[in-house]
């Protein structure tokens, strides 16, 4: 016979169980070690700390996800919540672009989903439930699809911000957000110099090639328009972590920045800058500065609507091709605050706008991409000629996919030889990149 | 049985105060014991069906998405269809491991609230063992077990450190399990972002194919039914593990000390039982079990170590060895539940209606169950003085 103590302890424990496990939910982020990865906390309804409200009208209420007879079915799959203000807010705009712009589409979306099986498990019962494709935008909710495809052969699946695909119903997806970094580190560069600090701050998130691309295509942008800027950086290892984000910002702006770029998911930093009379640069949506308007001179934003609009018709039409696709300023999957829409503040000076408008030009049109940003002679922070006069580096290089990853997953590309593990010229010389773990 | 009313009326309460007595029912009869569960599962479903609408959703649609989500329909299961029943024990394989190995430490009132690390520490030597220690090549009917083995010692041995640290050094075990928990979380992470890492991502390579537990979709080139089908051996583990818990406890020498010890120290102390060894034993089967559902968690569903691969099914384990009332196969009744709560909650978006209705289950239930063996009296100044009279006329 058990007494009464035992189950008043039991009782006590259960409730400590309950806290933990509600915490311990918290914790369960989505593995924030992927490329776009951990965006939010899994359970955080709330937008973060930024402050900014989520817009209500946008999140279309509580739904029960199902498909809807007679029409095209897309479902996609989100790793935080669509209030984030940032990465997932970004694909939560692309879907809703996607339903407006092409006819017969019902789309439907699950937020906050764990990476890793969890994840697994949703898509299937999606694919189960008769979408006819799956759009997930996590990296780490691509190793279970190659299995999950092949089950499911009549439903097209796309994975946003990894590398593998198959040859019939599952591609990838990014684009060149290096591209609108750059024009956005033009007008850090120019802020900068007007202030007399010559010097810009930037918060990378994780050091992983992505991180790296977008950084060094931001220094590259802020010493065009300021030879003589030098750019500072706070490695902060997370997507999402407003109180992380805020301290990487004040502590850029203790060394001097007056304008403060940030990689990761939330307008905190601008904010931060914002209460100093300073600039920030924010990321992701284009209403990201919708928190500190005079004090965020623009957003290098994501479009992904174009993307998955032209995906879904051509699942439609039964053309689509699974492929690495990767997208550029020309067909508008980034954007620029002040270029593409809306209207840059006051605290940007009017000299370097008209550059800028140029420089944005010259990629929509094509004349500059990726490609044209990597070519040689680039140097990098410590001297050396990392890329010599007259090479360009390749995807791969770009992409830092190295021989490792490349037989890890079995994929059939080159490795990089000039990988994407070194800092431009332009940051501070005792930069570094932190302890990158071999493969 | 050594609680009544009448000891309540402890000390020398003032005449004229008011009291809040919460006291444990004298009787409770059996048919409630088993039946309570359910109508507090009914009750909590009726305040969640409240909320939902609040929220504009119809109840009913919402509660049959969740439960064929979940569990499947007749007519499902008449057409083939069983995945929710996979889905669902994919979930409750876990929860089974962690469960039964809570419930059997509970059962000797080892408070061990550190199965969540025990099973870090269990999949990362599983890891360990996989990539590691045994070639790609290796056949499965070595690695297997050999992983097995693996898992079930490191969560054993983890489970040794705060057992040898009460038995000898009379150190809490709440405390130490709880703060093992997150010791082992980030000696996981050190490795899958340090020396196991795949370029920086907080992932271990893939496990080789020999090292995955088989699955039910492994056969459906026999049986097309099968097909998708994610369920794998891990589950056979987990009744594996209750039937021998619940024969240890029943009928073995061992499991009538884990019993004396949990009911009276002092008297299996008198009877010269060894509580040290005792203490330590439990602690390592209760962390082993852990460990082993941490490796059948890899090996049958995740396939490489990941950063919170486990969304807290150690902690979980405590509610649902709880609700099973410490019996074995109530954690296999208790971790459907839960499973099917997990798996059936994608129906319903945005994320956090699920994540409320959840926590109202889990309060209404556990509320309730205390109300259900406890009882609130508020005694008036009056009967107090009416009982003290009584007490002293007697």
């Amino acid at each position: 016979m058990q007494s009464k103590k035992l189950w008043l302890v039991l009782g006590l424990l259960t409730i400590i169980a309950l806290l933990i496990a509600a915490c311990g939910g918290a914790a369960e982020t989505p593995a924030a070690g992927g490329e776009e990865g951990g965006a939010a906390p899994a359970e955080t309804e709330e937008a973060p700390a930024g402050g900014e409200a989520t817009p209500a009208e946008e999140t279309g209420g509580v739904s029960i996800p199902e498909p809807e007879e007679g029409m095209f079915n897309v479902a996609f799959v989100y790793v935080g919540p669509i209030g984030d203000a940032g990465w997932t807010y970004a694909h939560n705009e692309g879907r809703e672009y996607l339903e407006a712009n092409v006819e017969g589409v019902h789309t439907v979306y699950l937020e906050s989903i764990p990476e890793g099986a969890d994840a697994d498990r949703v898509m299937r019962g999606l694919a189960r439930k008769g979408f006819d494709a799956i759009i997930a935008t996590s990296f780490g909710f691509q190793f279970g699809m190659p299995e999950i495809a092949a089950e499911y052969p009549d439903v097209a699946f796309l994975h946003v911000s990894g590398f593998l695909k198959n040859d019939t119903n599952f591609g990838n997806l990014f684009g060149a957000m290096e591209q609108a970094k750059y024009v956005a580190g033009m007008i850090a560069g120019a802020r900068a110099k007007e202030d007399g600090s010559n010097r810009v701050g930037f918060i990378a998130p994780w050091p992983i090639a992505e991180v790296i691309r977008l950084g060094n295509a931001l220094t590259m942008g802020v010493r065009e328009t300021c030879p003589e800027c030098e750019v500072d950086i706070r490695w902060i290892f997370t997507w999402f972590d407003p109180d992380k984000e805020i301290q990487a910002a004040q502590s850029l702006l203790d060394a001097g920045a007056t304008v403060v770029v940030t990689g990761a998911d939330t307008p905190g930093p601008v904010q931060a800058a914002g209460e100093r009379g300073l600039w920030g640069i924010a990321y992701d949506s284009d209403t990201s500065c919708s928190a500190a308007p005079e004090s965020c001179l623009t957003v290098p934003y994501w479009n992904w609507g174009v993307a998955y609009a032209q995906f879904a018709e051509e699942v439609k039409a039964g053309t689509w091709q699974p492929s690495d696709w990767y997208m550029g300023a020309e067909e508008g999957i980034v954007g620029v605050l002040g270029i593409t829409k809306g209207e840059f503040p006051d605290a940007v000076p009017d000299w370097v706008i008209p550059l800028a408008q140029e420089k944005w030009d010259k990629m929509t049109s094509g004349e500059i991409t990726r490609f044209d940003l990597f070519t040689g002679p680039i140097y990098d922070n410590k001297g050396n000629l990392v890329v010599p006069e007259g090479v360009t580096l390749t995807q791969e290089d770009l992409e830092g996919l190295d021989q490792a990853t490349i037989d890890s997953f079995g994929l059939d590309r080159e490795a990089c030889t000039i990988c994407m593990n070194w800092l431009v010229e332009g940051f501070v010389p005792d930069a570094q990149i932190p302890a990158m773990p071999e493969g | 049985m050594s609680t009544g009313t009448e000891g309540l009326v402890s000390g020398n309460p003032g005449p004229r105060s008011w009291r809040v007595k919460i006291e444990r029912r004298l009787e409770q009869p059996r048919w409630l014991m088993w039946i309570s569960p359910i109508i507090l599962i009914l009750a909590a479903l009726a305040v969640g069906a409240v909320l939902l609408s609040i929220v504009g959703v119809d109840p009913r649609l919402a509660y049959s998405r969740i439960f064929s989500a979940a569990f499947g329909t007749p007519a499902g299961w008449l057409r083939g269809e069983i995945y929710p029943l996979s889905d669902t024990t994919v979930k409750a394989t876990p929860l089974i491991l962690t469960g039964v190995g809570v419930a059997l430490a509970f059962r000797m009132r080892m408070w061990n609230i550190g199965a969540e690390g025990q099973l870090f520490i269990g999949a990362w030597a599983t890891t360990g063992v996989a990539l590691h220690l045994l070639s790609p090549e290796t056949s499965p009917w070595i690695m297997i077990p050999a992983m097995m083995l693996a898992g079930f010692l490191g969560g054993a041995l983890y489970g040794a450190i705060p057992g040898v640290l009460k038995a000898w050094l009379n150190v809490n075990e709440i405390i130490t399990t709880l703060m093992l928990n997150y010791v082992a979380i980030f000696f996981n992470n050190y490795f899958i972002y340090g020396p196991w890492a795949l370029r920086g991502f907080g992932l271990s390579p893939r496990f080789p194919r020999n090292a995955w537990l088989p699955r039910l979709m492994d056969l459906s080139d026999r049986f097309p039914i099968f097909r998708g089908l994610t369920a794998h051996l891990g589950i056979l583990f987990g009744v594996a593990a209750v039937v021998v818990v619940w024969y240890i406890l029943k009928y073995t020498k061992w499991g009538y000390e884990i019993r004396v010890i949990g009911d009276n120290p002092e008297a299996a102390r008198y009877a010269g039982m060894n509580l040290k060894r005792n203490i330590v034993l439990v602690m390592m089967v209760s962390g082993g079990l852990a460990g082993l559902a941490g490796m059948s968690e890899l090996s049958g569903v995740v396939h490489l170590l990941q950063e919170r691969f486990s969304p807290g099914y150690g902690f979980t384990a405590i509610i649902i060895a709880w609700l099973a009332k410490l019996n074995p196969w109530g954690v296999i009744l208790v971790s459907y539940l839960f499973g099917g709560l997990l798996v059936g909650g994608d129906q319903i978006q945005p994320f956090g209606i699920v994540q409320m209705l959840n926590g109202i289950i889990l309060f209404v239930v556990i509320g309730g169950e205390l109300l259900l063996q406890y009882r609130v009296r508020i005694l008036r100044p009056e009967r107090i003085v009416e009982r003290a009279a009584e007490a002293s006329g007697s």
